[in-house]
């Protein structure tokens, strides 16, 4: 079976251009606290996921809606509603991380399909049994921990379907188990579904250095013609003992196109790519280069090459944990 | 209000572990966790002190539990999950993993590294048998006093985060072992160098984090000294003490003395430091704009006991 392309949608418009491209699925999420990626201008008013969603069945695509962050203490009518909502909207699942909020939805959403979202860090089999035993749950994105063979020792063990990223912005720390943003900017991806967040962002220049701060803390600093990276905390420049450097991660992208015939034989189902805050022709773009190649993998040709290089932005590239020699 | 002595988060000797055990029987706390939390590369090292442990700390009246793993991906850490219950005492998991290995109908406590957000979940994790839970040192007060009202009508204790570095983050990768340009596989246990993790600081020598192998830690010790009132008004019955090399039961000593009622939060403060003069103090995720926040630089607006 070919391979599944799941595509980040920021906006109507881009869940249009990712439809049209041959996303197979779409995901996108409210425009509220209750997805991972809360940014400004960014993300569906009710009605037009409802739209987005009939859009995508007309043309034979799913849409999956991301409820991934972690509801607050008091508040989780918001995310309850959230939940409600897609089901309404005629999701074809949703993507839940917080353990209170799954068995919420498996109670009282029982016919609404449930993705274990990669906020929930479920990294090996016993726990991914767990959850599809406990919540029902049909897929599990898996974390950016784990080698291509880890995947497919866990597919070996497991009945439910993973889905692994393969393209876009790259956690270095298990996802939803970091609270390094908050820790400077009050302000982090479990709670607000931010990171990093810009509006804590300031640079500032001083003979012909540039700075990168974030909540007041230097993290990045680089000449007057150098590339200066958005200064997400693990992919700073930092000092420890005599080093100086980036001692977490480099300013990279992950791009693991070359390994999708490797995860296809770990027994993965589906590829998500990263990315609900860039444009409508970026997503398109990668789409239409990721349809290509699951379906040159399906026709048995051979995978197009360095295909994406040039939507990084002039990053460098990063198969991550995948390859084992990363850790 | 309790003490809790969380697992000790870093990487040190078999006999500096023994002899911290051996010192906190004696001190007054009433629970500790220990075990490896961080790293299954290290378990080897202390393994079979473990017992003797836990033997002495329950003969010197303490409540005992074994932390699970915090990241659970190897088989071999898989295995160790499923066998932390047959050591015979409680088991405090900090991965959901360890849940499902437990025997079934056995009572069990949460570590601040799973999840605990929201009261729904604290309902979930209190259908499955949990009786206690040390909450994820992010939330704010008003989260810590909702869920802890939640708590009490379904007989789970709520603990906070009282003193220690605060655990921000872990990881697949290895950030000691990167940075003496190893693998995690072939890592040569460089953390084993730093007690308390190794500074890292900013481009402006600004200190800022802590690393400790495949964990990523703040550079300053979260302090609840200033929060005792506000934290036994939300219901929180137990303090967590994070173990460091330097002076720890000296710090035991200090704390109770504080939930006594005998020093201020001003003096715990102070003495901290005096014990380590370069540690740095916070309690912005209870009550700041953020977690690097202290409130011992904020002018006090009310009289402290």
């Amino acid at each position: 079976m070919v391979m599944e392309i799941v595509c980040p949608a920021g906006t109507p418009a881009a869940l249009r251009a990712a439809v049209k491209a041959g996303a197979h699925t779409v995901y996108c999420g409210f425009n509220d606290e209750t997805n991972a990626r809360n940014f400004p201008g960014l993300n569906f008013d009710r009605e037009e996921m409802r739209d987005g969603v009939a859009f995508a069945h007309a043309h034979g695509s799913k849409v999956l809606i991301a409820i991934n962050t972690f509801p607050r203490a008091g508040n989780e009518a918001i995310w309850h509603r959230a939940v409600a909502d897609a089901e309404v909207c005629g999701a074809d699942a949703v993507i839940l991380a917080d353990p209170g909020l799954l068995d919420y939805a498996a109670r009282n959403h029982p016919g609404l399909r449930r993705h274990l979202s990669v906020q929930a860090a479920a990294a090996n089999a016993d726990i991914i049994n767990f959850y599809a035993e406990t919540f029902d749950v049909k897929r599990v994105v898996l974390p950016r921990v784990l080698s291509v063979q880890e995947i497919a020792a866990i597919n070996a063990e497991i009945q439910v379907e993973t889905e692994v990223f393969v393209f876009g912005g790259l956690c270095v720390m298990a996802e939803g188990r970091c609270s390094l943003s908050s820790y400077v900017t009050g302000l982090s991806p479990n709670m607000n579904g931010v990171c990093s967040p810009a509006s804590h962002v300031e640079y500032r220049e001083d003979k012909g250095v540039l700075d990168a701060r974030l909540g007041g803390y230097t993290i990045h600093r680089v000449g007057q013609n150098e590339p200066a990276p958005y200064p997400t905390l693990c992919k700073g420049c930092f000092g420890a003992s005599d080093k100086t450097g980036h001692l977490f991660e480099d300013p990279v992208s992950l791009n693991a196109e070359q390994l999708i015939p490797q995860l296809q034989k770990a027994g993965v189902t589906a590829l998500k790519i990263e990315g609900r805050q860039r444009s409508r022709s970026y997503v398109a773009q990668v789409v239409r280069n990721f349809r290509a190649a699951v379906d040159a993998l399906e026709a048995g040709c051979p995978m197009p090459e360095g295909m994406l290089a040039r939507l990084s932005e002039g990053q460098a590239m990063t198969t991550g944990a995948y390859k084992k020699t990363w850790r | 209000m309790d003490l809790t002595v969380g697992p000790n988060q870093f990487f040190w000797s078999a006999d500096r572990w023994t002899g911290f055990y051996d010192e906190l029987a004696s001190s007054p706390v009433d629970r500790v966790v220990l075990g490896e939390l961080v790293c299954s590369k290290r378990l080897p090292f202390y393994q079979d002190r473990i017992p003797e442990a836990i033997a002495t700390l329950i003969e010197a009246g303490k409540d005992v539990a074994l932390t699970s793993l915090a990241l659970v991906t190897l088989k071999r850490e898989r295995k160790q999950t499923s066998e932390l219950a047959e050591m015979g005492v409680e088991v405090e998991i900090n991965d959901l993993t360890a849940l499902p290995h437990l025997p079934e109908g056995s009572k069990f406590s949460v570590g601040p590294l799973v999840n605990v957000y929201n009261e729904g979940t604290l309902a979930w994790l209190a259908s499955k048998g949990a009786t206690r839970i040390c909450l994820p040192p992010e939330l704010p007060l008003a989260s810590v006093e909702t869920i802890a009202t939640v708590g009490a009508d379904l007989g789970v204790s709520i603990e906070v985060w009282g003193h220690g570095r605060l655990p921000l983050a872990i990881s697949g990768r290895c950030y000691h072992a990167r940075l003496h340009k190893r693998t995690k596989d072939n890592c040569q246990f460089a953390c084993e160098d730093d007690p308390d993790g190794l500074d890292v600081r900013t481009m402006e020598g600004q200190p800022f984090l802590a690393m400790n192998g495949v964990q990523t830690l703040s550079d300053t010790y979260g302090c609840a000294a200033y929060q005792i009132d506000a934290l036994t008004q939300a219901g929180v019955s137990a303090l967590r003490l994070s173990p460091q090399s330097k002076g720890f039961t000296d710090l035991c000593d200090l704390y109770r003395q504080l939930l006594d009622g005998k020093v201020n939060g001003a003096h715990v403060a102070g003495a901290i430091v005096g014990i380590d003069d370069n540690i740095r103090l916070s309690d912005g995720f209870l009550t700041g704009d953020r977690g690097v926040e202290w409130s011992g630089n904020q002018p006090l607006t009310t009289p402290q006991v």
